[in-house]
């Protein structure tokens, strides 16, 4: 099945185009069943894929495939190819089995909208390209991948598009992202015209042999590369794009922003670890940011009152902690959480979609409440979402992964143990802001009008994300609780290994941490709650740190002002002068053309008698 | 018969065609621009026959016989749209038609 | 020098500016059919006597007669005539005068200082001008013939128009 690869990310692509060509002329049911089913047929062959792939690896555990050779040019080659590894398995198996979950529910949901084909045509794109971002052997298709999804993503936040408000959402997170995108590509211009080649493998290869630990142009390197993860995955300081970017479409926040666009990042970071490791500073400056940006969006979630806004703050908060896991070495640790965080924020998103679509489409938590007896399916949904999100012990899958990235970190000296502090302090955070949310939408009083059932293809992702959000952990367990590691098995041939903690105390201070959290959630929210007072520390933290603020007046407002101020400058009144010109010319030209026959024969006659006493004279 | 200085015969086309120009650029009316039209060809079938009989050769009878063709065309094609334009405009002014005035 | 050329090239040239001074229009038609039988007496005198029959035939002929149709269906009377007589006024007459004066005296210094003062030379006849006419020039006369066919075509088509809206 290994040579059908190539299939997964175009069956996607096929179905967008199919999609596209078909705009207008498709019916809802047959466009809904073409997105669904071009993901559905990928998820099946990736999982077939997979299956193969695990019960009989490869050599080296890496199956290459090149597709065709791209370019040849003055010595850089590079080759249309797809590299599948443990990493971009684990890659492509939640982004094909999240994604057509989130396929499905989509079809329930989206029931009814005006561009149902166009919204579906899109969502195929963007997991086309997000497949091909992952898949990519070499840099040049990753990064076609990345602006793939880069552009899917703009599509999708801006789907509702009479709203002003949303193509300014959508243009933001293009823009923000782009700074980062640049960044990237300046990076890969590096490595490309350093060593030589676009294959990421080689690379890496070339540059772990020719570049000493420390030295400016890996750090260079790597801190360019990071500068396009930190844009894709919303950290500081390019966060600023995530929480508008809630104006889209609710399975779209589920797919793009929570489960696969935004930890972009961390696997562009995991794919190029032999650079970061060459670059200390770089890798410390992941995991300070990650640190930096899981507290921040831990305290702005707890500030704000719009679910998606919760939850999208909650996203930047865990990729912080996927990215203070690669900061201190413990990759598979981030892969881990990556994936539990795919499973449970997908839910929690999809749970978040089904109450506000029974709830024409409010998203205030305090215009919701007691919904946990009216929206029992949402209720458990979302209950169980927020139990991994926040890290419940034991019984959730949060729990495993964020216990192994607090342990990694805890092995980490002393910047380790600053960081581990720092996610500690997000961990109580955590259990604090989502069971605020949990407890003003489910208990207290009744509030909104609920109309409406789910059906199957609203219940059966739901259903199927919280099996895997309560036992997606137990592929791996720290070796108090039995010592599971299929995944860090799994991951060892790509990935270095962690330093194994046998040490139980960071585990147990983590989990009492989460459990603070919960329980004072419990304490303030349990009863009804009034709406918060805005005072100066909520409108902080609310805006999240006033970070849109500052770039509006630092970046947004000096280039507006420089562009009103050249935008009549003395170059352009050059220009204004030949355009004058032309149209004072044109006014007096345009008597001749008076539109009497005589006065043309005259004009033929007087040009005649001219060339002719030329001839004659001369 | 044949001894008149052929300088004469193209001044003769010289001034026939000089006076259809004239008729051409001073009548307004459609008709008589036709007919001012047709003395300048005739004007033109002048002098080729007069170069035709320079030397002999039939070839200026036959590039007459061509322009005698296109008047027919012309005239015919040319007729036809007077009688079109008659309806909008009786009087057949040529002023009038300026619809394509820039 | 020839008087029988000279006599008929005067008449040509006064024909023609009687004909463009005519506030009637038959009175026009009448001397242009005069200034065109003229011209064929030029052709003969040239020694192009098919160009001549042909200039009857065709152009004082049928052209004319065809001019002559169309006069009377547009029914062009003394009214039209009174309207051209404003029309032609003096001053109308300066500029197009000179205009065409200047073409005549640049055209006519070029044919008396073009070394053609040599007398043609003998007749040229029907049947030379009908050799050259299937020989060298077919294609010529092809073309013609599709000239003709699109005429034949345009004018049926506006006749047509004319014809539907009456």
């Amino acid at each position: 099945m290994r040579e059908f690869l190539w299939l997964v990310p175009l069956l996607p692509l096929i179905g967008s185009v199919t999609l596209m060509l078909g705009a207008g002329r498709l019916t809802m049911r047959l466009a809904g069943t073409i997105g669904a089913v071009s993901v559905g047929l990928a998820a099946i062959l990736a999982f077939t894929i997979a299956a193969g792939f695990l019960t009989n690896p490869p050599a080296g555990s890496v199956y290459q495939q090149t597709l065709w050779h791209w370019l040849n040019v003055g010595g850089v080659s590079a080759t249309f190819g797809l590299r599948l590894d443990p990493l971009s398995l684990v890659m492509m198996l939640v982004i094909t089995g999240v994604g057509f979950l989130i396929h499905l529910f989509a079809t329930e949901y989206m029931e009814g909208e005006d561009g149902y084909g166009r919204f579906f045509a899109h969502l195929n794109l963007f997991v086309a390209a997000m497949l091909l971002l992952v898949l990519a052997d070499n840099f040049l298709a990753l990064y076609t991948g990345w602006e793939g999804v880069g552009l899917g993503s703009y599509l999708l936040i801006g789907f509702w598009w009479r709203d002003p408000a949303n193509g300014l959402a959508a243009r933001k997170a293009f823009i923000v992202t782009r700074i980062g995108d640049t960044a990237l590509f300046l990076g890969l211009l590096l490595i490309t015209s350093h060593l030589g080649t676009l294959n990421i493998a080689d690379a890496m290869q070339h540059a772990t042999q020719s570049w000493p630990i420390g030295s400016p142009i890996a750090t260079l390197a790597a801190f360019l590369l990071l500068g396009g993860a930190v844009g894709k995955s919303a950290q500081l300081p390019l966060q600023t794009w995530l929480p508008d970017a809630m104006v889209g479409p609710t399975p779209v926040s589920a797919l793009i922003h929570a489960a696969t666009m935004v930890t972009a990042g961390v696997y562009l970071i995991a794919r190029t670890h032999a650079l970061f490791l060459l670059a200390p500073a770089a890798l410390l400056t992941v995991g300070i940011i990650g640190g930096a940006t899981l507290l921040l969006a831990g305290f702005s979630a707890l500030a704000q009152n719009d679910i998606k806004r919760i939850l999208a703050y909650s996203t930047m908060s865990q990729i912080g902690y996927m990215f203070l896991a690669l900061g201190v070495g413990a990759w598979d640790a981030a892969l881990f959480h990556l994936m539990t965080h795919a499973f449970f924020k997908a839910l929690l998103f999809l749970s978040a979609g089904a109450i506000t679509m029974r709830l024409h489409h409010e998203q205030d938590i305090f215009k919701m409440g007691g919904l946990a007896r009216r929206l029992p399916v949402a209720f458990w949904s979302f209950l169980i979402g927020s139990a991994a999100l926040a890290a419940l012990p034991l019984v959730t899958a949060g729990f495993y992964s964020k216990e192994a990235i607090l342990s990694g970190a805890w092995a980490g000296g002393t910047s380790g143990r600053v960081l581990w502090l720092a996610g500690v302090v997000g961990a109580f955070m955590t259990g604090l802001y989502i069971f605020r949310a949990v407890f003003i939408v489910f208990f207290g009083e009744e509030h909104g009008h609920v109309s409406g059932r789910y059906g199957w293809r609203i219940t059966t992702p739901l259903a199927v994300l919280s099996v895997l959000a309560v036992l997606g952990g137990l592929i791996e367990v720290p070796p108090v609780f039995g010592h599971v590691t299929l995944l860090s098995n799994l991951l060892a041939p790509v990935l270095p290994a962690t330093k194994e903690v046998t040490d139980i105390t960071p585990l147990l201070l983590a989990s009492l941490a989460a459990l603070l959290g919960i329980a004072l959630a419990a304490l303030f929210y349990w009863r009804p709650t009034q709406r918060p007072a805005e005072t100066p520390l909520w409108r902080f933290w609310h805006a999240a740190g006033g970070f849109d603020w500052l770039y509006n007046r630092v970046l947004v407002r000096p280039v507006l002002w420089a562009a009103r101020v050249n935008s009549d400058d003395f170059i352009d009144s050059f220009y204004d002068v030949i355009a004058w010109a032309t149209k004072a010319i044109h006014q007096q030209v345009r008597r001749t053309q008076n539109g009497r026959v005589r006065w043309y024969t005259a004009g033929l006659a007087i040009g005649s008698v001219s060339l002719i006493a030329i001839a004659v004279l001369l | 018969m044949a001894n008149v200085p052929l300088d004469q015969g193209l001044l003769l086309a010289a001034i026939l065609f000089a006076l259809g120009l004239t008729g051409v650029l001073v009548r307004r009316n459609l008709l008589f621009m036709l007919m001012s039209l047709e003395v300048m060809l005739n004007a033109a079938g002048i002098a080729f026959i007069v170069a035709g009989a320079r030397w002999a050769a039939p070839d200026g009878q036959i590039m007459f016989i061509f322009v005698l063709t296109f008047a027919a065309a012309e005239v015919s094609v040319g007729l036809a749209l007077i009688l079109l334009i008659h309806r909008q405009n009786p009087m057949l002014d040529a002023d009038a038609g300026d619809r394509l005035r820039g | 020098m020839n008087t029988t050329f000279e006599i008929s090239a005067v008449v040509a040239v006064l024909a023609t500016l009687m004909m463009i001074t005519r506030p009637s229009a038959v009175h026009a038609l009448l001397y242009l059919t005069v200034s065109l039988l003229a011209a064929a007496m030029v052709f003969f005198v040239l020694g192009a006597p098919f160009a001549a029959a042909l200039e009857v035939i065709i152009y004082a002929g049928a052209i004319m007669v065809l001019f002559v149709f169309i006069i009377m269906m547009l029914n062009i009377g003394d009214a039209a005539a009174a309207l051209e007589s404003t029309w032609l006024q003096p001053s109308t007459w300066i500029g197009p005068s000179v205009l065409a004066l200047l073409l005549a005296i640049e055209l006519g210094s070029l044919a008396v200082t073009g070394g053609l003062a040599r007398p043609a030379g003998s007749v040229v006849n029907a049947q030379a001008v009908g050799l050259a006419l299937i020989g060298p020039y077919m294609l010529a006369v092809e073309i013609a013939s599709f000239l003709l066919l699109a005429a034949l075509v345009a004018a049926f088509h506006l006749g047509r128009a004319v014809m539907r809206e009456e």
